[in-house]
């Protein structure tokens, strides 16, 4: 049985989150027997490589409507993709439009959804997935009844290696119904220019400890060096230091790069439910009692405004 | 305004998680609104004071979510309905509270965008989907005019504002709301405010849980002298390879 792969671009070019995606999907196609099918709705110039990460073909969508991104149309066209190509289990990687719209996919299709998965899926018991539980405090293992299966996946658990091949594109049309372009936008606020931090490979976090807004010039030029996206505890966003969507924890956005680190931030369990499935983790506090060391890889104990800049002249050695 | 809030119960967020064997050991957990679902509830108290009509709560849970029910009453609902089963998956869920959303019809269902144990983030999508209704996630604004609502919600590097018409389900989380916190006069009125229970309708969960692990401890926090960064530059081009 195949499996689909529901892509998305940013900018014109698939997401490094969804190219993980096709990886993945190779993988279970692989389990199960079958091939792997790519969806696209986004523009993209690249779509014929995901032939290299394991597609054995891309269906496009081309739609106008499409481009403001619809939650309940995109649901259908994966639905229908589904439907069409006789597929066993749909994979998508995390994101706000595939959260949104997996669950919707869910009834249409019939299938039984598993969320936040963290580890490819074993036969063990039929199908099962392990997915990231309790804010990031446990894992569960899942069994996914029914011959349907979804399964969105989180980030940086699989890596995506091109193998050099490449996939034959073909049009795909969609049926939309009536509702599903009930919502209209009004208006979209974007950060131009900045890597987005829920794609992020590398992030450098600051907390409190920074004291105020016009201290985060060191921390931009640590990113910068870096080419990592920042983000900030919630106090930072509370206080309207940093915008809300840079705010990372449990009730901010989850990441899980490969390298995050910290400066300033206390490491509070709601902060770390939300950066504890980072690879590696450093963190930088004055404080040497700070919680955030028991969760880190490594660790200084310094004040941030004379550790930031030496880190960062030494980082510009090697990188 | 006919609001429904969909509220799970959920051990407080600074618990610390045990298993027994498949099962959460709740001993010493203290059990809360979903913190997602505690904002929903209060935007929705707050539409309720400005707009007028009804604010109904829902629990698809055993008995021993009631006082987490009480909770939610207490801090301005005006009514309550538990279905009485254990929430075994979200789909089970969903199937539940459309349900009931369809017997009654509600102006806007609203809860938080996951729950904070399962962190399934379905329950909304899978409500609307059933009930054929459009749905906004993660809603971080909402102001209703006349029949059409307007929200913000939270994208990838920015905010996206959208408007649409009545009825629609949300997955809120903040900054939709301040939180409240309910006072002695709620407390009191909260007890004596109507709670239904009723029985599921018959569904098999999807989605079983088999078993739990907790993540691996982090190796020992390697500490770094603030005057040697390269040693810590070094480290993470040679040890942990990720520079
Ligand atoms: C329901 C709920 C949900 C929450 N969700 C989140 C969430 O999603 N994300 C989140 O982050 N928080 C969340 N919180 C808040 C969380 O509990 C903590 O309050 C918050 O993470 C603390 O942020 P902070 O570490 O930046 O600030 P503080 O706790 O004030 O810590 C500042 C740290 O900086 C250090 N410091 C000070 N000066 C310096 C210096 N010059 N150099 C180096 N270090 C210095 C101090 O030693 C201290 O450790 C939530 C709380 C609740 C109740």
């Amino acid at each position: 049985m195949s499996v689909l792969v529901y892509v998305e671009a940013d900018g014109g070019l698939i997401k490094k989150s969804s190219l993980e995606a096709v990886a993945y999907a190779a993988q279970v196609a692989n389990m199960i027997g079958g091939s792997v099918v790519a969806l696209a709705t986004d523009k993209a110039d690249n779509l014929a490589d995901l032939g290299g990460y394991g597609a054995n073909k891309v269906l496009q969508v081309s739609e106008p409507r499409l481009e403001s991104r619809p939650v309940a149309a995109i649901a259908t066209a994966i639905a229908q993709a589904a439907e069409k190509e006789g597929v066993s289990c749909i994979v998508m990687s995390r994101s706000s439009l595939v959260d949104a719209a997996a669950p919707r996919v869910g009834i249409k299709w019939n299938a039984t959804v598993a969320s936040n998965v963290t580890a490819l899926p074993t036969q063990e018991g039929g199908f099962s997935v392990q997915r990231g539980v309790y804010t990031g405090k446990a894992f569960a293992k899942v069994v996914l009844n029914g011959e349907r299966k979804i399964l969105t996946i989180a980030k940086n658990i699989l890596p995506a290696n091109h193998n050099g091949g490449s996939a034959a594109i073909e049009p795909f049309s969609v049926d939309f119904g009536a509702n599903d372009f009930a919502i209209k936008v009004l208006e979209v606020k974007k950060q131009e220019g900045d890597i987005l931090l829920p794609e992020a490979d590398r992030v450098v976090s600051a907390g409190r400890g920074l004291k105020g807004p016009e201290n985060w010039g060191m921390i931009e030029d640590l990113a910068k060096t870096l080419g990592a996206a920042t983000a900030c505890s919630k106090p930072v966003s509370d206080l309207d230091w940093r915008p809300h969507h840079e705010h990372v924890g449990q009730t901010g956005i989850k990441v899980s790069p490969t390298l995050y680190i910290a400066v300033g931030i206390s490491g509070a369990i709601q902060h770390l439910a939300g950066v504890s499935s980072s690879k590696t983790i450093v963190v930088i506090n004055k404080d040497p009692e700070a919680p955030f060391f028991k969760s880190a890889d490594y660790g200084i104990i310094g004040d941030a405004f004379e550790v930031v800049p030496k880190l960062k002249a030494a980082l510009e050695k090697v990188v | 305004m006919k609001i429904l809030v969909c509220i799970c119960h959920v051990p407080d967020t600074t618990a610390k998680i045990k298993f027994n064997g498949s099962e959460l050991d709740k001993a010493g957990v203290q059990f809360v609104i979903g913190p997602y679902d505690d904002y929903a509830l209060a935007r929705a108290v707050e539409l309720k004071e400005k707009l007028g009509g009804s604010v109904t709560v829902l629990n698809v849970g055993e008995a021993d979510t009631e006082p987490t029910i009480r909770k939610a009453l207490a801090i301005g609902a005006d009514d309550a309905v538990r279905v009485n089963a254990h929430p075994k998956d979200s789909l089970f869920v969903a199937k539940q509270i459309a349900t009931h959303a369809k017997e009654v019809g509600y102006d806007l269902i609203l809860m938080g965008r996951e729950a904070s144990d399962y962190n399934g983030g379905q329950v909304h999508g899978m409500v609307a989907e059933l009930l054929g209704l459009p749905c906004i996630v993660p809603c971080m604004t909402l102001e209703i005019e006349g029949s059409v609502a307007k929200m913000g919600r939270e994208i990838e590097g920015g905010k996206e504002y959208v408007e649409c018409n009545l009825p629609l389900v949300a997955g809120c989380q903040e900054p939709i709301a301040e939180w409240k916190i309910p006072n002695m006069r709620g407390i009191m009125t909260a007890r004596t405010k109507p709670l239904k229970v009723v029985e599921p309708t018959a569904d098999q969960a999807a989605v079983e849980t088999v078993s739990y692990e907790l993540p691996p401890a982090r190796s020992n926090c390697k500490m770094i002298d603030a005057d040697d960064l390269d040693q810590l530059v070094k480290l993470l081009k040679e040890e942990a390879k990720v520079i």
